[in-house]
């Protein structure tokens, strides 16, 4: 397996200290968007996509494992949040907990029958199995089918916390961003991290240092699905509904689309990536059915020109780590 | 009883197309290293050209089976020789996202032009009716479509594994600078190999296109449906996606007659049946 970027530069106090201060920049702005009069519920939602990508990006960027089914762990997340939420009437907090229970053991499920095949069969494998839970999904009846779940209580995080108000959910969601960000950049910067990228670059070579490269795919997996789970009982209280679109496989292929054009393997270009396809989506609305046309365009413009991605072009030209 | 013989035919004829899709996948990913996440848009573009050709040239069916193909086959040719051939050498990944692009535009395009409702294809003539085969109806078209496609199933196997061609094209596969080194053309022949697996996959959309209306998504559902089948063959061998490919078409028909709720999902069930005792695939070589 060939790299996926040629500029892999060494975790070294300068890298972080740059890391942190994006870090820093990036949550300030995001923190002032409130006053900023910037719609809100547009940043919400793309801070959801924008985790999930991370999330995605966990497993390509740094283990080099092509997920194209990442939708099915915030759609199932998201249908077993709205179910906790609406059915059973649970606080917020636990409904989020279900929706990440129920991620994770999908990811361990997924992650065990998938993880065993490399490359392309791994891609098309993930694929499969999102498309069967998409038609289990379809034909299940907490699902409401076509209809999704709809009209889901909004309810008191902790008990104070009022999520129906539009600033407090902003702030909810940021931090539950921020928090998810921060594990994901833990995880990248640990020995499991330096050893999930060592398999990316050369799994042979990671084998005979006698590393069970096998677990650290599956885990690495896990990791990924449950913080996409994440991701996914979030948005159910922005969008305050669950429904088969986030289960489909095109919004498997928009994750990936949010990854590369971000910048594969760098930690900041799934935000940037979710940031502008979202921006995207919501000003070329008008176009209809070309946004697909324009989607698949950006697609082969990246492949073909800029394979690092916003970010990662940015940090080749200045030598940084982002 | 009738019922079970209707739904073992749409399983075969389903099958066929499982088997002429993987088929074209497996030849295209054998040279060029790449899997065709096109290969559903080119389908739907067979079937598209195929109806072209009738109500805009007049040109009928049996026309329409030798030219749309190779009009999809330049077609795709042309994406091969401007886009695929940057990806050599590069991880496979990318040629699954740029063919993923490729897919995505060509699919929205025809969506805009012709919004996402079918469009009726005539069967023609020659192939209308049906026989009284005693225990069940027969109609014509659906014999035809089997039997045409295992053909060319057949006559691919053949070209591939037994002429001199397709001892080139396997050693190509093997070792490409060795081989180039006898003086064959590898990239012309790449190129070719692109060709040849696009037109099985418009192949398929013409046959298909009397059967299943025209429409712009018709491949986007079918295409995943066929990378199951993929994984479950493995891709080791031509043989062994014809073969997979025509028996998953007759489990799915079964599947529709003795449990029709699982009908969607026996596919992608079976998968994971299979990857769990034998993670290669039935035929698979590593990948």
């Amino acid at each position: 397996m060939t790299a996926l970027t040629d500029d892999t530069l060494p975790v070294s106090p300068r890298a972080i200290r740059d890391e942190m201060i994006v870090f820093v920049v990036m949550a300030l702005l995001l923190a002032s968007v409130p006053f900023s009069g910037i719609y809100p519920f547009f940043v919400m939602q793309a801070l959801c996509f924008a985790l999930l990508a991370c999330a995605f990006n966990l497993l390509i960027g740094y283990g080099g494992l092509l997920s194209f089914g990442h939708a099915m762990f915030m759609g199932t997340a998201g249908y077993c949040s709205a179910h906790a939420l609406k059915v059973w009437a649970l606080p917020p907090e636990l409904g989020i907990l279900v929706g990440i229970a129920a991620a994770f053991v999908l990811s361990l499920v997924t992650g065990y029958i998938s993880i065993r095949r490399q490359g392309i069969y791994f891609s098309m494998i993930t694929l499969a199995l999102s498309q069967l839970l998409y038609f289990i999904y379809l034909q299940a009846p907490f699902t409401h089918g076509e209809d999704g779940i709809q009209g889901i209580p909004q309810g008191h995080m902790f008990g104070v916390l009022d999520l129906s108000k539009p600033t407090v959910l902003y702030y909810v969601v940021l931090v539950g961003f921020l928090a998810g960000f921060l594990l994901i950049y833990r995880i990248i910067n640990s020995p499991f991290g330096e050893v999930l990228k060592s398999i990316r670059e050369n799994e042979p070579r990671a084998i005979s240092l006698g590393y069970r490269t096998d677990q650290y795919k599956f885990l690495a997996f896990v990791l990924s699905g449950t913080l996409a789970g994440f991701a996914g009982a979030l948005k159910v209280f922005v969008a305050q509904n669950a429904s088969l679109t986030d289960v489909h496989w095109s919004m498997s292929g928009e994750v990936v689309l949010m990854t590369l054009v971000g910048g594969l393997g760098t930690i900041f270009g799934p935000v940037v990536g979710a940031f502008a396809i979202i921006a995207m989506q919501q000003y070329l609305a008008g176009f209809g059915q070309w946004v697909t046309v324009i989607q698949g365009s950006i697609f082969v413009i990246c492949v073909l020109t800029f394979r690092r991605g916003v970010v990662g072009e940015f940090a080749h030209y200045f030598r940084r780590s982002l | 009883m009738q019922a079970l013989f209707a739904q073992l035919l749409v399983g075969l004829i389903n099958g066929s197309f499982y088997a002429l899709l993987s088929l074209g996948l497996a030849v295209i990913f054998g040279m060029l290293n790449i899997i065709n996440f096109a290969h559903g848009a080119l389908y739907m573009m067979g079937a598209f050209v195929a109806y072209f050709l009738l109500n805009l040239g007049g040109i009928n069916y049996w026309w329409a089976l030798l030219f749309a193909p190779i009009i999809v086959g330049i077609f795709g040719m042309i994406l091969e020789r401007t886009m695929l051939q940057w990806l050599t050498g590069l991880d496979h990944l990318y040629g699954l996202l740029l063919t993923f692009g490729i897919a995505l535009i060509v699919q929205g395009v025809f969506q805009n032009y012709f919004g996402s409702s079918g469009m009726p294809y005539a069967i023609p003539d020659q192939l209308k009716g049906g026989m009284n085969l005693g225990f069940m109806f027969l109609p014509i078209y659906r014999a035809w479509v089997v039997i045409f496609s295992l053909v060319v199933c057949i006559a691919t196997w053949f070209l591939i594994e037994k002429t001199r061609l397709g001892a080139y094209l396997r050693a190509a596969t093997e070792n490409p600078t060795l081989v180039r080194a006898f003086g064959i053309n590898v990239p012309r022949m790449i190129t070719l190999t692109y060709g040849l697996g696009v037109g099985l996959a418009a192949l398929a959309g013409v046959l298909s296109a009397p059967i299943n209306q025209v429409r712009p998504l018709m491949g986007a559902d079918l295409i995943i449906v066929v990378f199951a089948v993929v994984v479950i063959g493995g891709m080791g061998s031509i043989m062994g996606s014809i073969i997979t490919g025509f028996a998953l078409g007759v489990i799915e028909g079964l599947t529709k007659y003795f449990y029709p709720e699982a009908s969607n999902t026996v596919v992608f069930v079976l998968m994971v049946l299979v990857l769990l005792v034998k993670p290669t695939g039935l035929t698979g070589r590593a990948a």
